[in-house]
């Protein structure tokens, strides 16, 4: 039986297609997977992202422990900012991909994917021993929503009256409503200006009727979150991130502050950067139209060299594009060919961001 | 709503049959292209390939997923439906007009095997 989110009742009502993702029944479409794409790309679309998981870390050594498991550096961070990184294991394979808001000194919320709920939470606890912090899980409080689109900051503004004007892009603060904090940060994942905001399960049911009311914001499900999100070369986990895909072969070394002292997996990240990995995440622009996915085999010379891990006819380019676990030898501009079902096309080897992202920074 | 055309043959994977003399049009409903959306990629046999009734003979993709097309009749395929290769949607404006391929019938028999438009409609109702 799979978990439902709070607002579960309102997509049925809106007439959704529900689908299993990360173990919840989710809101894949309302009207069109296009039509919501390019609601998020041109105007403002909502999302229900209340699958996502949190997990609050307090206490002494909150920062010290953060920056353990964590391959960014937080270490003497603001308040009020956003950090993107991975939790990898000791190989070097990555446990999660994540969000860490620093909200004050000694207290982080920790955001992390749905699909790995579960493994997270028991893997930050095993980390913990010796470590004088406070975990408390905190999926089950918050809904979320996120807002997101060139028309978002004016849609959080005047429909839900939450101030997030001054926010920059990966800050977050908390406002009172309703004697409640919330939670508000200028995140998202589609590549567009937006904000997330995590809140009781009452007060996001409210603040989704005050969006569907108002006509000014368009709900969107999770298949253009999934477009919108591999346009602009953002990776999911499960597919661009895994316990056998590292952030070195993924292209994330940005993210993995291999200077910092020490935190799980910095030793095999390191080798890997100095010797180099066998596979790395490539995009693949095609010629034609034909769908590349999930899996499908990618040859060079008429020789396996690797696998889609995800592709689309892209819907705000007219495109076919992959991004694909390849062997590493293989260069930009070089020419492959992907096998979609009996036929292969050719493509050739490119960056994986397909469409420039448009965050107000 | 969809529409299901008269004087066609319908399987139960939802492609229709359009019998001229001996040749067959061979589309998707317009159930089905309801049930996909968009449609942005069509992959099509080429001409002079065999197809085998009950058996893939190509796919329809959304932005989503990719649908097996299966073919209600056996035969030789004789013209594939070009404008679908720069224009997929088309299947989305009207299904009936937009067949994917025209085969030459090897087995016409075959046809009492399909389905009506009335006896689609209620296999449809029921799904």
């Amino acid at each position: 039986m799979n978990k439902r989110t709070c607002l579960y009742d309102k997509h049925v009502a809106l007439g959704a297609l529900i689908s299993p993702f990360g173990g919840f029944d989710m809101p894949i479409q309302y009207s069109s997977i296009i039509d919501e794409h390019n609601a998020v790309r041109q105007h403002c679309g909502v999302f229900d992202v209340s699958h996502m998981g949190e997990v609050r870390v307090t206490g002494a050594d909150a920062e010290k422990f953060v920056n353990h498991i964590f391959t960014n550096d937080i270490t003497g961070a603001p308040d009020g900012k956003i950090y993107y990184g991975m939790m990898c294991y000791p190989h070097g394979g990555v446990v999660d991909d994540l969000l860490v808001y620093k909200m004050a000194d000694g207290d982080f919320f920790i955001v992390i994917n749905a699909a790995n709920i579960d493994k997270d939470v028991a893997w930050i606890n095993e980390q913990a021993q010796g470590y004088n912090v406070n975990i408390d899980h905190q999926s089950d409080y918050y809904g979320q929503l996120a807002v997101q689109g060139p028309e978002s900051e004016a849609v959080v503004e005047e429909v839900l009256g939450l101030a997030c004007k001054e926010l920059v892009f990966y800050t977050v603060k908390t406002l009172e409503v309703n004697g409640e904090t919330v939670i508000v940060s200028r995140t998202g994942y589609t590549g567009e200006d937006g904000f997330e905001i995590y809140a009781s399960h009452a007060l996001i049911n409210s603040m989704w009727d005050s969006l569907m009311a108002s006509g000014r914001c368009k709900p969107c499900g999770l298949g253009c979150r999934d477009t919108l999100r591999f346009e602009v070369g953002l990776p999911l986990y499960g597919d661009e991130l895994s316990d056998e895909i590292s952030p070195i072969m993924a292209g994330l070394g940005m993210f993995c502050k291999l200077d910092k002292e020490e935190f799980i997996g910095r030793d095999a990240l390191i080798k890997q950067k100095q010797e180099g990995v066998s596979k790395r995440l490539r995009g693949i622009e095609l010629e034609g139209n034909a769908v590349p996915r999930h899996g499908y085999t990618v040859l060079k010379d008429g020789q396996p060299v690797g696998e889609v891990t995800t592709g689309y006819r892209l819907i705000s380019v007219d495109k076919s594009c992959a991004v694909a676990l390849v062997d590493a030898s293989l260069q930009m501009g070089d020419t492959v060919e992907v096998q979609i079902r009996k036929k292969t096309f050719p493509g050739v080897i490119t960056k994986k961001k397909f469409y420039d992202k448009h965050y107000k920074k | 709503m969809a529409t299901f055309q008269e004087g066609l043959y319908y399987s139960e994977t939802h492609e229709y049959v359009k019998v001229e003399g001996n040749v067959a049009y061979i589309g998707i409903s317009d159930y089905a292209q309801h049930a996909l959306g968009t449609v942005v990629y069509v992959d099509m046999p080429e001409v002079d390939d065999e197809v085998e009734a009950g058996e893939e003979f190509g796919a329809v993709e959304s932005v989503k997923a990719a649908s097996d097309l299966i073919s209600p009749v056996s035969g030789t395929v004789v013209e594939i439906n070009e404008a679908l290769e720069d224009e997929p949607g088309l299947v989305n404006k009207d299904a009936f007009a937009n067949w994917i391929i025209k085969v030459e019938l090897s087995d016409p028999s075959q046809l009492d095997n399909l389905m009506d438009a009335k006896a689609y409609e209620e296999f449809c109702a029921n799904e």
